[in-house]
C-alpha cells in the first residue's frame, strides 16, 4: 500500500471518529457563539430585539467609552465584574483548602473505605441543585438554623443578616463546587509515588521541605486542573447568587440573565457575556502557555 | 566510637495484615556491620530484606530492639536525621527535577553554598560516569544511567553508610556486571560501608566482603562468601546458594570413615575435616556441589555414584549433566568442557559413574528447625 493512500485512510478514520462531535459542536456551540458576538455589536431595539446597525456602545457602557447620546457609562458593571472575579477566586481557594488535605486522607484509606468516600463526594449530584440551595436558604435566613444556634449560644443577641450577602454566596459556591475540585485533585494525589517522599526524607528533608519540593510540585497539575474547572463556572454562575444573594448581591450571571429576560436588551446582555468569555479565555491561554513551557519536564504520569 | 558502623540488637518487626493477623518480617535480628564493609543481604522474596534496610534508614519503626549507627542509638530518630542514604529499588528519582537537582537535593536541603554545591554535583556525576548530564531529566536517561544518578544522589552528602535495595535488578546482564564492578570500586574509593540487597546469588558471591542469608525474618548464616558456599550451616542456605545435591540420611561412623546412609541405599562418604562432626546414628544431610563431581574412569579409586543420564547441557565452559540414580534420586554434575570426549561417550552409553572427594563433602545437621522451615518456605 502506498503511503499516500495510507494517509488518506488515516484521514478518513479521523473524519469518522471526530465528525459527529465536530458537527454537533459546530451547530450547537459555534453558531450560537457567532450569533452572540454579532448581537453584541448591534443597536438594541426600542421594544427588545435589535437593529442592524454597528453599535460599539454596548461595550462602551461597560468599559467607559460610550457615546453619551445613546448610552451611559456606569461603573456598576465593572464593579459587578470585579465582585464576580473575587467570589470566583475565593471559591477556588476555599474549595482547594477543603479538598487538598481531604484527598490525601482519602487516598490513604483502605480501598473499601476509599470507594465509599468517593461515593459520598459524588452523592450531592443525586439531588437537585435548586433543592440543595434552598436548604441553605433555610439554614441561613433570619429565622433559620444558623441564627437559632448563634442566639441560643448567646454569641449574638438578635438574629444577624446571613443570607443575601457575599458570604452566603461564597458558602453556597464552595458547597456546590467541592466535588469539581475534589476529583482532579484526588486523581493527582492518588498517583503520587510515595517512594519519592521517602527518597526526599532519606536525603535529609523534613516534612515541610518534602512537601514544598516534592509533594506539591507533583500534585500541581491536579490543583491547576481543579482550579480551572471550578473558576470558570463560578465566574458566570447565576443560580447560587440568584438564590443566596437575592436582589442585593448580584453577579455577572444574574446581570446577563436580567438583561436578556427582564430588560429585553439582548445586545447589551450579549456584550456582557462576551466579556466573561474573554476573561475565561485569557486565563485558559495563560494555563496552556504554562503547560507548554512545562511540557518537557512535566512529571511523568504513571 | 565503636568499630561497628551499624548494630542491630534483637530487631523485631511485625506488620498487621489487612485481612487480620500479623506477619513477622524481622524475627529478633542481631547484626553488626563493620566499617568499610561490603555486606550483602541475600534471601528469597518477602524474607524481610527491605524491612531490615528500612529499620536502619528509619522508614520502619521497630516493635522491639535497637538500632545503633556509628555508636549512636537512633532507634527513635526520624529518617531525615539519620546519617544514612539509600539507593532505592526503583531509583525513586524526582521526575520533575533535572539530573543536577536530583543529585544536588541533599545539598540544597542542607543549604550548602551554591558554588560548592555545583562543584560537588559535577564531581559526583563525574564519579558515576555521567559528567555533563546535569540538565537532562530522569526520564530522558536509560535505566543504567538512572541507576547511576540514584547512586550519585545517595553518595553526595557523604553518608557514613549507604543502603542499596536491589539497585541492579532492572539492568540487563552486561550492564549489571559492569555496574557490579563499578560499585565495588566506588565503595573502596569512598571508604564507606555498603549494605547491599539482592536476589541474585551470583551477585552476592562476587561482590561481598560478607554475606548474610535471610529467610523468614531470620539471619540463617552470615560469613564470607566462600565459607557460606563451602560450609553452609543448613539445608536452606545450601540450596539457596549454588546448585546442590543433598543426601539426607543417618550417620554411620567408624574409626576409618564417616558415611551418610540414605533411605534409598546410597552410602555417601565424608571426611569431616573441620566443621560439624556428628556422632554415630545422628541424622545428617550430606552436601555435594555439582562441580565437585568428576567423571570416574575405569581405574578410579575413591567413592563413586552411578547415574542414568537424562540430559546434558553445554554452557560453553562446562557440561551440566542431569541424571538420576537407580532409586530415582536426581543428581546434577558439572564437568569441565575439556572432558568433551568422555562426556560424549557417557552420553552415548546413557549412564555415567561420578566420583567425588570425601574431603569436599559437607555435612549439615538435619534437625535444625529453622532449616526445615526454610526449605518448606522455598517450596511453598
Ligand atoms: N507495610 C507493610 N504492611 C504489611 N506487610 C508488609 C509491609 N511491608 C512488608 N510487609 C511484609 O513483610 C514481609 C517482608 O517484606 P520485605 O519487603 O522486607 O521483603 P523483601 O525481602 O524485601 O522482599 P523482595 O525481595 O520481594 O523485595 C513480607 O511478607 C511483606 O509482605
Ligand atoms: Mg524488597
Amino acid at each position: 500500500m502506498s503511503t499516500s493512500s495510507l494517509h488518506r485512510r488515516r484521514l478518513a478514520h479521523l473524519g469518522i471518529l471526530l465528525g459527529p462531535a465536530s458537527g454537533f459542536l459546530a451547530i450547537f456551540f459555534l453558531c450560537p457563539l457567532v450569533i452572540m458576538l454579532v448581537y453584541s455589536f448591534l443597536e438594541p431595539g426600542l421594544y427588545g430585539g435589535a437593529e442592524w446597525v454597528f453599535y460599539p456602545d454596548n461595550y462602551g457602557r461597560i468599559l467607559g467609552f460610550a457615546n453619551p447620546d445613546f448610552e451611559v457609562y456606569d461603573p456598576v458593571y465593572i464593579a459587578i465584574f470585579l465582585r464576580s472575579l473575587r467570589i470566583a477566586l475565593v471559591t477556588v481557594a476555599a474549595t482547594l483548602l477543603v479538598c487538598y488535605p481531604a484527598a490525601f486522607q482519602i487516598s490513604r484509606l483502605p480501598s473499601r473505605w476509599k470507594n465509599f468516600a468517593l461515593f459520598l463526594i459524588t452523592l450531592p449530584f443525586f439531588a437537585s441543585l435548586i433543592v440543595r440551595l434552598f436548604i441553605w436558604v433555610l439554614i441561613l435566613k433570619k429565622t433559620g438554623f444558623a441564627n437559632m444556634v448563634l442566639t441560643s449560644l448567646h454569641i449574638v443577641s438578635t438574629p444577624v443578616e446571613l443570607i443575601y450577602t457575599e458570604g452566603a454566596i461564597v458558602i453556597g459556591m464552595v458547597y456546590v463546587f467541592i466535588p469539581f475540585m475534589f476529583l482532579p485533585v484526588y486523581a493527582s494525589v492518588e498517583k503520587l509515588d510515595w517512594s519519592l517522599v521517602r527518597a526526599s526524607q532519606d536525603l535529609g528533608a523534613n516534612g515541610f521541605q518534602t512537601f514544598w519540593r516534592v509533594i506539591f510540585p507533583l500534585t500541581l497539575p491536579g490543583v491547576i486542573g481543579g482550579s480551572i474547572i471550578v473558576f470558570i463556572p463560578a465566574l458566570g454562575n447565576f443560580i447560587v447568587p440568584a438564590v443566596l444573594g437575592g436582589a442585593k448581591v448580584m453577579m455577572l450571571g444574574n446581570l446577563i440573565e436580567q438583561q436578556f429576560l427582564g430588560a429585553r436588551n439582548w445586545p447589551f446582555g450579549a456584550a456582557l457575556a462576551m466579556l466573561v468569555m474573554a476573561a475565561v479565555l485569557a486565563i485558559l491561554f495563560f494555563y496552556i502557555r504554562f503547560e507548554a513551557r512545562r511540557g518537557d519536564d512535566a512529571p511523568v504520569l504513571r | 566510637m565503636g568499630e561497628h558502623i551499624v548494630q542491630l540488637e534483637r530487631a523485631t518487626k511485625a506488620f498487621a495484615l489487612p485481612e487480620g493477623g500479623t506477619i513477622t518480617a524481622l524475627h529478633g535480628i542481631d547484626l553488626d556491620v563493620e566499617r568499610n564493609e561490603f555486606l550483602t543481604l541475600l534471601g528469597p522474596s518477602g524474607c524481610g530484606k527491605t524491612t531490615l534496610l528500612h529499620a536502619i534508614s528509619g522508614f520502619v519503626q521497630l516493635d522491639a530492639g535497637k538500632v545503633r549507627i556509628d555508636g549512636d542509638d537512633v532507634t527513635e530518630r526520624p529518617p531525615h536525621r539519620r546519617p544514612v542514604n539509600t539507593v532505592f529499588q526503583n531509583y525513586a528519582l524526582f521526575p520533575h527535577m533535572s539530573v543536577g537537582s536530583n543529585v544536588g537535593y541533599a545539598l540544597d536541603i542542607a543549604r550548602t553554598d551554591r558554588k560548592e554545591r555545583n562543584q560537588r554535583v559535577g564531581s559526583a556525576l563525574e564519579l558515576v560516569g555521567l559528567g555533563g548530564l546535569e540538565n537532562r531529566l530522569p526520564r530522558q536517561l536509560s535505566g543504567g544511567q538512572q541507576q547511576r544518578v540514584a547512586l550519585a544522589r545517595a553518595i553526595i552528602a557523604r553518608p557514613k553508610l549507604l543502603l542499596l535495595d536491589e539497585p541492579l535488578s532492572a539492568l540487563d546482564r552486561n550492564l549489571r556486571q559492569a555496574m557490579q564492578i563499578e560499585l565495588k570500586t566506588l565503595q573502596a574509593e569512598l571508604g564507606i560501608s555498603f549494605i547491599f540487597v539482592t536476589h541474585d546469588q551470583e551477585e552476592a558471591l562476587t561482590m561481598s566482603d560478607r554475606l548474610a542469608v535471610l529467610n523468614k525474618g531470620l539471619i540463617q548464616q552470615i560469613d564470607t562468601p566462600r565459607t557460606v558456599y563451602d560450609r553452609p550451616t543448613n539445608a536452606f542456605v545450601a540450596s539457596f546458594i549454588g546448585a546442590s545435591n543433598l543426601f539426607e540420611g543417618t550417620v554411620r561412623r567408624s574409626s576409618a570413615s564417616t558415611t551418610v546412609a540414605t533411605a534409598d541405599g546410597l552410602q555417601i562418604e565424608a571426611a569431616c575435616a573441620g566443621g560439624w562432626k556428628p556422632g554415630d546414628g545422628a541424622a545428617a544431610t550430606a552436601l555435594i556441589r555439582p562441580e565437585q563431581f568428576a567423571l570416574a574412569g575405569a581405574g578410579a579409586t575413591g567413592p563413586t555414584i552411578e547415574i542414568a543420564i537424562e540430559q546434558v547441557v553445554f554452557t560453553g565452559l562446562t557440561f551440566q549433566i542431569h541424571g538420576h540414580t537407580a532409586s530415582g534420586r536426581k543428581i546434577v554434575a558439572i564437568i569441565a568442557a575439556i572432558r568433551r570426549a568422555d562426556v560424549a561417550q557417557a552420553e552415548k552409553d546413557g549412564k555415567v559413574r561420578l566420583g567425588y572427594d570425601p574431603a569436599a563433602v559437607h555435612l549439615l545437621p538435619d534437625d535444625a528447625p529453622a532449616a526445615n522451615e526454610a526449605v518448606a518456605g522455598v517450596a511453598a
